[in-house]
């Protein structure tokens, strides 16, 4: 529980001055799962909607005897049509995510993960049913979900992949989809996950957390880099001629990420572990907000 | 062991890996620097990037050398460097370790005893025996060798001693068989050490060793112009070097503690110095010894005996001097006799009794009044020895006509007589030779003492045991009595040469001096210790220690006379019958020099070794380059990154500062001459307006009071008078200007420190162009001026050396009572009466009608008083007055009146005599025709 609490407590810090947020929703009628978002006819909800005049086949016990009384003809009580938005949020698990360049700074995932879970934290106050991809936490609302997400994200996974990619089978036909990561392995298995989740009428946002490190390539010297988990090098023996390379392709690779978003409709932000997290939820909360 | 030049090694084989290098250079040169291993998630990025060129594959030359460098250091290190190495070789055969054993020894003694200790202990591992030997105390028969570790329980039983060795050269000449010589010198030249070495020599290998520390001496103090002089020695004279000679003896309460002291300093080049100690007769004569401080040595102490005791003796005439006719005074030759070796006493009888001199002098007085002759019997009673001079008023007189005077040895017939004069029959008489047992006996009788007039003893039983000189016709010239204690000795002539040639001669000082009324200037000489013995009281110990010499046989007066320092007559105080003789180590004559050694003798330092091994150097050397190739290393291989450079450079510029600041800080900020700008700022402040000031004494409270009071007293001017002054400043007399400032208040403390003669000449000329110094002793309420408060004597101390005139108290008429208000006293925050001023001309006369005199044309340059003004004039930053002055109104108006002398001395300094020209008013209005 240890683990746990500072996630959920930074997340709840986080998302503290932001009311809750009810995400942008336009299928959803796909989505049959009741929730806040009134349709605007009657159906299944919580909210009076309207009195009609009862009709045969109307059940006995759906009229409504004190609209009743004051007339002649019976009257049925309708409620509003309520259904919840369900949210997909996927954390890179891979162990690129597990760095961080200076002990002051936290790790990507870390900040990842703090973001994730405050928009969490947002969307299921508001009401909104919030899932966590790749780790079977399928959408539910209320606050154990909030309880099983922080322990899904604090769980490390031992023997996760180098760089993460996103599964867009698992999240619901319709819903809204979170991912976080920072998009430096191969772009091909975003892609596909991407283009799978356009054919699947699901929209959403893609954070990309950097650090500091990685922007700007302060090395030098007879280098040997390492992936996280050491299954990829690369030798070098002026690190600091590669700068201008590294940086050149890292724009590309932003560039390839927006022109990704704009393809099929998601929202694309950059992240540095360097800055405050809250500029990126208040970025957040205004793109699952809006209704694509 | 391998010796280059001045560099031998301890290890040479190790060297060969020297040849190493180059093959060390060609794998350094061949193996890139190590790479960095980082982790880094952007590396997805990096595949495929080539290196656009291969820098750093190869590490920089320079890198190398220093690398190579590193290492040579660290095999030349391990190869045992040593400069000026010792290349000794284990001697064989017997070992004597000569030991001079002199005073000069004692300082370094313990030193010696260690290098004979070691000296033992190599001769031990070489399996030789050995020979300790002190020069002072050679062994009888042949030389003791034995097995060295026997030798080193008896060591601490070698002393020193305070002669130098007697017979050395017979001593080394009979010595037989083979043998090294170790001898540990004292490092003073003597004439007994070039045939100690040849006969040593002769017998085998001889290694010297010296101290490196000097040898110093006292010679016997002596006096020179009314002061001890002393003669401080030193055997090297290379560099200079400063030492403290201390008087030591008993005090009052006896006490044995140190009385006075001065500082020397030898300078570079000289082998002695004069030191000059100027002591009141009182602490001089109680002076025992005198040693050179933090010395252990017999010759830096110099034993005193009655050389140095100067004797006070009471000149009493009895005629008024008649001025200008020096030589006919009675006492002239006498003072000319007694000044150079005695102090004199002059004043009235009764006082000179009270002073208790060791003798007094009367020069033909007759008659002495009854209470003057009770206590002038009663005081030779006591020991003193009373002298008397005849002359024509003894002559004259009825003193000891019939009876016997008690102050007199004879009785004398009337008139006395004349011989060889124009009036008279005869020839004058000479002197007849002293008899055994007259004190003078043993003094020459020159042939032109004549003595022309006498008085004439009366026959008595006792004339002939009284008598210690006559005339050749047999009359009595000088007797003596014994009287108490002392004795009353009567000269049958005058003191002057009216009636002898006596006094003009040199027999006339030796009487006195046999006499003991005078001290004798020099030693006893041997033909006048003749015949006595003397008894060694205090011995001195070769470490400068002075010891109760217990029973130790007399020696004769004649020995002890020419004696050196020697077994049988040791240093130390030998005590006679009626005196004592001290026997120094350093005789007036000895001279003290390095000794000098053949170029073929080794010389060595005490110190265990002088070599110096360089291996600690070489390593530290070696350490400091990798330290300096690992820094470079991190810098070539980019592991300093920027945050990393700036946390590393504070750490390097602070071991480069170190290693900067070790040398000894000799870079030193060289600015614009500070001085000459504070000079300026203090001239400008000084003179910009006027401005008071104030003696700093080194007193925190006395300078604050003073400041205070000129603070009170600028107020009182300004308010009252057209002198405004600025605020007071504090005057450090060693520093600051005088020249500024027209007034100088001057607390006197006792405790304050005496200026430097630099000071002292600036105070003169000071003094001498107009200024004035108010000295204020600030004790008027318990001492009256000049009678001995401590703040007194302090004046006088501090005032001594100052171009002073005459004083008197202020007269009525002085002028500083009246030059703005009109005063008759001067309190301050006591009401003392005494306030002194320059003293007016003899010839001052008042002007008939004027109420005052003409006196002094221009400011009287001290005044001098105790009534502690400053206290009476300080206010605080209030203007509050911070010392209360007397009690209700009365006490105010004392202070009101301290204003008024105040605004009185300042408007004095500054006007000067204005006020007195008012004398001269009638004359101005009469010579304007009005």
């Amino acid at each position: 529980m240890s683990a746990i609490a500072p996630l959920r407590s930074r997340a709840e810090a986080l998302a503290a001055p932001f009311p809750a947020l009810l995400a942008g929703a336009r299928h959803l009628a796909a989505s049959m799962a009741a929730g806040s978002h009134g349709r605007r006819r009657p159906g299944q909800g919580d909210e009076f909607w309207q009195y009609r005049a009862a009709q045969p086949g109307d059940e006995l016990r759906a009229v409504d005897w004190r609209r009743s009384g004051r007339s002649d003809t019976h009257f049925v009580r309708q409620k509003e049509w309520q259904a919840a938005q369900s949210v997909s949020v996927w954390v890179d698990p891979g162990q690129s995510m597990r760095f961080a360049s200076r002990a002051s700074l936290p790790r990507k995932a870390d900040r990842a993960a703090e973001i994730a879970l405050a928009a969490s934290v947002l969307l299921i106050h508001g009401g909104e049913r919030v899932g966590l991809n790749d780790h079977g936490l399928p959408p539910r609302g209320g606050e154990v979900q909030l309880m099983r997400m922080a322990q899904a994200l604090e769980r490390d996974l031992s023997r996760a992949p180098e760089y993460g990619v996103p599964n867009a089978r698992e999240i619901p036909p319709g819903a809204r989809a979170l991912f976080l990561s920072d998009f430096l392995g191969d772009i091909d298995g975003l892609r596909d996950a991407l283009t799978a989740a356009a054919d699947r009428g699901i929209s959403g946002a893609l954070v990309q957390v950097l650090d500091p490190a990685e922007e700007a390539f302060p090395f030098d010297g007879r280098t040997i880099f390492e992936s996280m988990g050491g299954s990829i090098r690369h030798e070098t023996l002026k690190a600091g001629d590669l700068r201008d390379r590294y940086l050149d392709r890292l724009a590309a690779r932003k560039d390839a990420l927006r022109a990704l978003c704009a393809a099929a409709g998601w929202q694309y932000t950059l992240h540095h572990t360097g800055q405050p997290a809250a500029p990126a939820l208040l970025w957040l909360y205004a793109a699952l907000e809006r209704v694509a | 062991m391998l010796v280059l030049g001045p560099l031998g090694f301890a290890a040479p084989w190790l060297l060969l890996g020297l040849a190493a290098l180059p093959v060390l250079w060609l794998i350094l040169r061949a193996i890139p620097p190590a790479p960095i291993r980082r982790r880094f998630p952007g590396v997805a990025l990096l595949l495929g990037l080539r290196d656009a060129e291969a820098q750093a594959d190869r590490t920089p030359w320079w890198l190398l050398a220093l690398r190579c460098l590193a290492v040579a250091a660290l095999i030349a290190g391990f190869a045992g460097p040593v400069l000026n190495p010792d290349p000794r070789e284990p001697g064989s055969g017997p070992l004597l370790v000569l030991l001079d054993g002199t005073w000069a020894d004692a300082r370094d003694w313990p030193a010696r005893l260690d290098r004979a200790t070691q000296a033992l202990a190599e001769a031990e591992r070489d399996g030789r025996t050995a020979a300790v030997v002190a020069l002072t105390d050679p062994p009888a028969g042949d030389l003791p060798f034995r097995a060295p570790r026997s030798w080193e329980g008896q060591l601490p039983g070698i002393a020193p001693q305070p002669w130098q060795p007697q017979d050395a050269p017979g001593w080394a000449q009979g010595l037989e068989g083979d043998f090294d010589t170790i001898w540990l010198s004292d490092g003073t030249a003597q004439d007994w050490r070039a045939p100690v070495l040849a006969a040593l020599q002769a017998r085998g290998e001889v290694r010297v060793f010296e101290s490196a520390r000097d040898v110093l001496g006292l010679a016997p103090a002596r006096f020179e112009d009314g002061a001890i002089a002393l003669t401080a020695l030193r055997a090297r004279t290379d560099g200079s070097r400063g030492i403290v000679v201390a008087a030591h003896g008993p005090d009052p309460n006896g006490i044995e503690r140190e009385l006075a002291h001065a500082d020397a300093l030898f300078e570079d080049g000289a082998g002695q110095v004069e030191v000059t100690l100027d002591l009141p007769p009182e602490l001089r004569n109680r002076v025992t010894r005198f040693e050179v401080e933090g010395v252990r040595s017999a010759g830096a102490v110099t034993l005193t005996d009655d050389t140095l005791k100067r004797r006070e003796v009471a000149l009493i005439a009895g005629r008024d001097d008649r001025e200008g006719l020096e030589l006919l005074a009675p006492t002239h030759y006498l003072e000319q006799a007694l000044a150079p070796v005695a102090d004199i006493l002059d004043g009235d009888l009764d006082e000179v009794i009270l002073a208790n001199p060791d003798a007094i002098v009367l020069a033909d007085v007759a008659t002495l009044p009854d209470a003057q002759a009770r206590a002038l019997a009663e005081w030779v009673a006591g020991g003193g020895l009373l002298v008397r001079f005849a002359g024509p008023r003894l002559a004259a007189s009825e003193v000891s006509r019939d009876t016997e005077d008690a102050l007199m040895p004879v009785r004398l017939r009337a008139g006395g007589r004349s011989v060889g004069g124009a009036m008279s029959w005869g020839e004058p008489k000479a002197l007849r030779a002293f008899r055994d047992g007259s004190p003078f006996a043993g003094l020459e009788v020159p042939d032109d003492v004549q003595v022309t007039a006498q008085v004439m003893a009366q026959p008595d039983p006792q004339l002939s045991e009284r008598t210690i000189a006559s005339l050749t016709d047999g009359t009595p010239l000088v007797t003596r009595k014994p009287l108490g204690e002392g004795q009353v000795v009567l000269f049958h002539v005058t003191a002057n040469a009216e009636w002898s040639s006596l006094p003009l001669s040199g027999l006339f000082v030796q009487m006195l001096e046999r006499l003991a009324v005078s001290t004798r200037a020099a030693r006893p000489e041997a033909a006048e210790l003749a015949g006595t013995t003397w008894r060694i009281s205090d011995r001195l110990t070769a470490f400068g220690r002075i010891e109760e010499a217990g029973n130790l046989p007399g020696v004769p007066g004649e020995t002890l006379a020419a004696a050196a320092p020697a077994p049988a007559t040791p240093p130390g105080l030998y005590a006679g019958e009626d005196r004592r003789v001290a026997l120094n180590v350093i005789g007036p004559d000895t001279a003290l020099a390095p000794a000098v050694w053949p170029a073929g003798v080794p010389v060595e330092g005490l110190a265990v070794t002088r070599e110096r091994p360089l291996k600690g150097w070489l390593l530290a050397l070696a350490a400091a380059l990798l330290a300096v190739d690992a820094i470079a290393s991190l810098w070539i291989g980019g592991r300093l990154s920027r945050g990393g450079a700036m946390r590393v450079a504070p750490m390097l510029a602070m071991a480069l500062g170190l290693a900067l600041a070790l040398p000894g800080g000799t870079a030193r900020a060289q600015q614009g001459d500070p001085q000459a700008e504070t000079d300026e700022a203090f001239a400008l402040a000084a003179t910009s307006e006027t401005v008071l000031a104030h003696v700093l004494t080194g007193n925190a409270e006395i300078d604050r009071i003073a400041e205070a009071g000129l603070r009170g007293l600028g107020d009182a001017l300004f308010a009252r008078t057209a002198v405004e002054p600025a605020d007071p400043m504090g005057i450090d007399l060693e520093r600051d200007e005088l020249a500024f400032f027209p007034f100088l208040y001057w607390p006197v403390s006792p405790d304050q420190a005496q200026p430097s003669d630099a000071a002292y000449a600036r105070l003169n000329a000071y003094l001498r162009s107009g200024g004035m110094i108010l000295f204020d002793t600030r004790d008027a309420d318990v001492a009256r001026f000049g009678q001995g408060s401590p703040a007194g004597r302090k004046l006088q101390e501090l005032a001594r050396p100052l171009d002073i005139p005459p004083l008197e108290p202020v007269p009525e008429d002085h002028v500083l009572t009246r030059t703005f208000y009109l005063l008759q006293d001067f309190p301050g925050r006591f009401a003392g009466n005494d306030v002194w001023v320059e003293a007016a001309p003899p010839d001052a006369e008042a002007v008939e009608g004027m109420p005052f005199r003409d006196l002094n044309d221009n400011v009287t340059p001290v005044v001098i008083g105790g009534n502690d003004w400053a206290a009476a004039w300080a206010v605080d930053e209030n203007r509050r007055p911070l010392f209360p002055v007397g009690r209700g109104f009365g006490g105010e108006r004392q202070r009101e009146i301290a204003y008024r002398f105040g605004v009185n001395l300042v408007m004095h300094v500054l006007t000067g005599n204005y006020k007195s020209d008012q004398v001269h008013v009638p004359a101005l209005l009469d010579r304007l025709g009005q």
